[in-house]
């Protein structure tokens, strides 16, 4: 009997498959994060390639480079792409790769499903920029897709960009239940809630706000679908619809949505700022807390997206208080990071300088929306370049800056090898000064009264342009060196030991660099 | 620093200098001149200040720990975490902070919301890509369009002072009288945008929204449409002028009479010369935008009309194309847009233009009798 037992579970500790199929077939959750993060990098060097076009077209009055059509084109894809191909695909493929190895197990909850949910992301990505070579070009209403801009007066692709939508709305509800499913059931003995790693906690927290907030979009896209295609008027002001109705279903997915883009990264800087400062994290509970009621505040701020529509007093009050309490949990975010720092060991390498300018710049785009939850100063700064600013604040240095860090963070464990330091520390600087001159001086364009959106502009906007477009050139390029330091990374450089970073905690640590194909199948003892 | 380094700084420098010169560095909102703009201004000054002392707090801490507690310091760990009150504290200090931001901010929000008892009721209707201002008291209305020539546009000529904020007719409102819009859109939301006044409101189609405005400053305000509406979203500038009220009474009288004219033009005899010369002017403020100046179209959103079936020959099934529109399309219905006269000069055009030739016109008559019949 016992000698049966064996037998099978020596099948088990078999390698990667070989070929194509390693990766067509594999429910592997090291594989299957790998994919993530490559096509997730993909992604952004394709809606930042878009984003160059934009700055291209915009670096001087007058129409240059492109007609508005297809520059209302490049904002939309761009937007779509960095949301739903770059950033969020980004964050599961961490997930994916950290997640069993912070609490103890074997592989994902639900492997076969983890393996489908990857998979149908290049098949929505594929119909989504296909649009492009379609008659009357890509969907072109914005990111937000307003109706009835994106339904009476869409152009005919915009069926497939409906479709393209629910693929990856299926994806990331299959891949929110299987974080959940994992965290809740695949913990190592010992480990409770309370001593789970942050950036388990932040993911658990964004996998419910996914579930809750996915179908909604599928809801509203699916609406779309049938006024454009079945003569219904949900949102068709001529048929008794309600255009307002629209913004208020994409919104209350759209809010929970930015906080999806950004619990993760707050999870992954918590666990760097204490690596790097050798020093715990101030307060463990207080994060918990205070993701917890950003999580539950994102879902009753949505109408601080439109202030401008007609929105009774009442309800214009009551969106503006609850905006401005996001500030007190993402305040105490903020403060323990700092007070983490403070007196601590501090070094600088790569993962720490790009989680200290996260939280530097985070904090300034914070400052902005706490600016525009004002909501008579909202009327001034609605649909802005003070508005792009703002989120582009919030989400290049908030989310991609995490990302990275996060990437310089693991990528020892993941790699077997050391990154190259100096290389990285370039990549950082050269982020970091491209991404402040790209977007801080649209804060002064949006003030000074440039709507968003618009591919030519007024004279008086030429100047802060032009040094805004010469900060993104600057800041796209850069990301080719990420490129090669990865690639560098991964085929060679000092050997890394199981615990590169002298201060980290974790179990992920304990494991040989780089991470056997499988880990964990014997739980850790969690003290 | 190398030879090269310097090279491209000297380069850089020389490219970027001529247009630094003429340089405007705005990099705060403007105050206005208005009692709600001059309200937003002062919200927006105390909230920046505020950020800016918690930034100073916040990231001097911050720095300072970066600078003193690092490794290559020589600086130890200290081990503290975990403190109830620090974290009790720092939650309670924000949130009276953002209590005292809330009073001022909700009793501007009160005022900016206050549109009754106004002297004036304006309609602002939002079309792609123009504004139409109807004085609901007073029975004239008119549209406003981007009179910037598709030269400057596009390079071939000198931009001027009001590249892109320039309109035939701007919004002409009384100084020192409270203004009331009433806002709606006939095809996609746009949204009306005067950074001076401080007003800014979304036109939807299917609703009228309510905003007002009060100005006692005489002159000229530029703002634009801030909400992505299509091709042209950039290029719909709104341009409002104060007058004193003497004056705004004599310009009333002035376009009361020109509605009256224009409605006396159906009446007309027109050669076809005349309505080629009204129907280029027409075609080119109400048609270039999507149709090209040259009538070859951005197919498929947007046809050609240089040689289509319908422009040089059906012509009923033109006639029904401009008036009514085409329901689902960009292609809006013209009809209630412009006068017989317009109508039936902008088809004599279209007809006529770049070498269709058919040599057949429509009169302002004909127009009107085929929308009574409808």
């Amino acid at each position: 009997m016992s000698a049966v037992i064996d037998t099978h579970a020596q099948d088990h500790h078999h390698g990667p498959a070989k070929g194509i199929t390693r990766w067509l077939y594999t429910t592997n959750h090291k594989d299957i994060g790998t994919m993530y993060l490559v096509f997730s990098f993909a992604m952004f060097l394709l809606g930042g390639t878009m984003a160059m076009v934009i700055r291209a077209e915009l670096f001087q009055p007058g129409l240059q480079i492109v007609e508005p059509e297809f520059f209302n084109q490049m904002t939309t894809m761009h937007g779509l792409i960095m949301v739903f191909g770059a950033v969020m695909p980004a964050f599961v493929g961490l997930a994916n790769w950290m997640l069993p190895m912070m609490i103890g197990a074997p592989d994902m909850a639900l492997p076969r499903m983890n393996n489908w949910s990857f998979w149908l992301l290049p098949c929505a990505f594929l119909i989504l920029v296909s649009t492009l070579f379609m008659a009357g070009g890509a969907p072109n209403f914005g990111w937000t897709f307003y109706a009835p801009l994106s339904t009476t007066y869409g152009p005919p692709s915009t069926t497939f960009f409906i479709f393209a939508v629910h693929i990856m709305g299926i994806s990331s509800i299959m891949g929110a239940i299987n974080v959940i499913a994992t965290i809740l059931n695949l913990r190592a003995p010992g480990m409770t809630m309370m001593k789970m790693p942050l950036f388990v906690w932040t993911w658990l927290i964004t996998a419910f706000l996914l579930i809750a907030v996915m179908p909604v979009l599928a809801g509203v896209v699916t609406m779309m679908l049938m006024d454009i295609n079945f003569g219904t008027s949900f949102f068709n002001a001529a048929g008794g619809g309600d255009p307002v109705l629209f913004q208020h279903v994409f919104w209350f997915f759209g809010h929970p949505e930015v906080y999806i883009m950004i619990l993760p990264a707050f999870g992954a800087v918590s666990h760097i700022i204490p690596a790097f400062a050798r020093k715990p994290l101030f307060g463990y509970a207080s994060m918990v807390y205070a993701v917890g009621a950003i999580a539950l505040l994102s879902f009753v701020v949505w109408a601080h997206h439109m202030f401008t529509v007609g929105v009774p007093l009442a309800g214009e009050l009551f969106f503006m208080y609850a905006t401005m309490l996001i500030a007190v949990p993402t305040g105490v975010k903020v403060f323990n990071w700092v007070a983490t720092m403070f007196r601590g060991s501090m070094t600088f390498e790569a993962p720490m300088l790009f989680a200290v300018a996260f939280v530097i710049l985070f904090t300034i785009g914070g400052f902005s929306g706490l600016m525009l939850a004002i909501a008579p100063a909202d009327f001034q700064y609605h649909d802005t370049y003070f508005v792009v600013a703002h989120f582009h604040y919030v989400l290049v240095p908030g989310a991609i800056f995490g990302i990275f860090a996060s990437a310089y963070f693991w990528l020892p464990k993941w790699t077997g090898h050391m990154y190259d330091e100096s290389l990285a520390k370039t990549h950082f600087w050269l982020s970091f000064v491209g991404m402040n001159l790209a977007f801080f001086p649209m804060h002064f364009l949006g003030l000074a009264g440039m709507p968003r959106r618009i591919p030519d502009y007024a004279l008086q906007f030429a100047d802060f342009n032009m040094v805004s477009s010469i900060g993104a050139f600057m800041f796209g390029a850069t990301q080719l060196l990420f490129l090669f330091i990865v690639i560098k990374c991964v085929r060679g450089g000092e050997k890394a030991p199981a615990k590169p970073w002298e201060g980290a905690e974790g179990l992920e640590w304990t494991l040989p660099s780089p991470a056997p194909y499988h880990t964990f199948s014997t739980p850790p003892e969690v003290k | 620093m190398g030879v090269h380094t310097m090279r491209a700084g000297v380069l850089t420098g020389g490219l970027l200098l001529p247009a630094w010169s003429m340089a405007d560095w705005a990099v705060n909102m403007p105050p206005g001149v208005t009692g709600t703009s001059q309200d937003i201004f002062s919200l927006h000054m105390t909230i920046l200040w505020i950020c800016v002392a918690i930034g100073i707090v916040v990231f001097g801490v911050m720095f300072w720990s970066i600078l003193a507690h690092r490794k290559s310091e020589g600086h130890e760990p200290a081990h503290f975490h975990e403190n109830t009150t620090v974290e009790i504290l720092w939650t309670i200090v924000p949130f009276v902070i953002l209590v005292a931001m809330a009073i001022p901010a909700t009793a501007t929000l009160i005022d900016m919301y206050d549109t009754e008892e106004s002297d004036l009721d304006i309609r602002v209707t939002g079309y792609q890509w123009k504004w139409r201002y109807d004085y609901i008291n007073d029975d004239f209305g008119y549209f406003s369009n981007l009179t910037t020539p598709l030269d400057q546009i596009y390079n071939r000529a000198d931009k001027g002072e009001h590249y892109l904020l320039e309109v035939d007719n701007p919004l002409v409102i009384p100084a020192g009288k409270k203004v009331r819009l009433l806002l709606t859109a006939n095809d996609v939301i746009h949204s009306w945008w005067v950074p001076e006044f401080g007003v800014k409101k979304d036109a939807i189609p299917g609703f009228i929204n309510e905003t007002w405005t009060r100005v006692d400053e005489p002159g000229i305000y530029r703002g634009q449409c801030t909400e992505l509406c299509g091709r042209n979203h950039g290029f719909m500038p709104v341009v409002v002028k104060v007058v004193p009220q003497e004056e705004y009474d004599a310009w009333v009288v002035e376009q009361v009479a020109a509605a009256e004219a224009e409605r006396q033009l159906t009446q007309k005899d027109w050669t076809l010369d005349e309505l080629m010369v009204r129907g280029e002017q027409v075609y080119n403020t109400a048609c270039a935008a999507c149709h090209q100046p040259d009538g070859t179209g951005v197919p498929p959103a947007f046809p050609a009309l240089k040689g289509s079936a319908i422009v040089t020959e059906d012509m009923p099934a033109h006639l029904d194309r401009v008036i009514n529109g085409v329901a689902g399309t960009a292609m809006q219905a013209f009809g209630p847009q412009l006068s017989e006269v317009d109508l039936a000069a902008v088809i004599t055009y279209e007809r006529n233009a770049w070498g269709n030739n058919t040599g057949e016109m429509v009169t302002p008559m004909q127009v009107f009798e085929f929308k009574s019949q409808q």
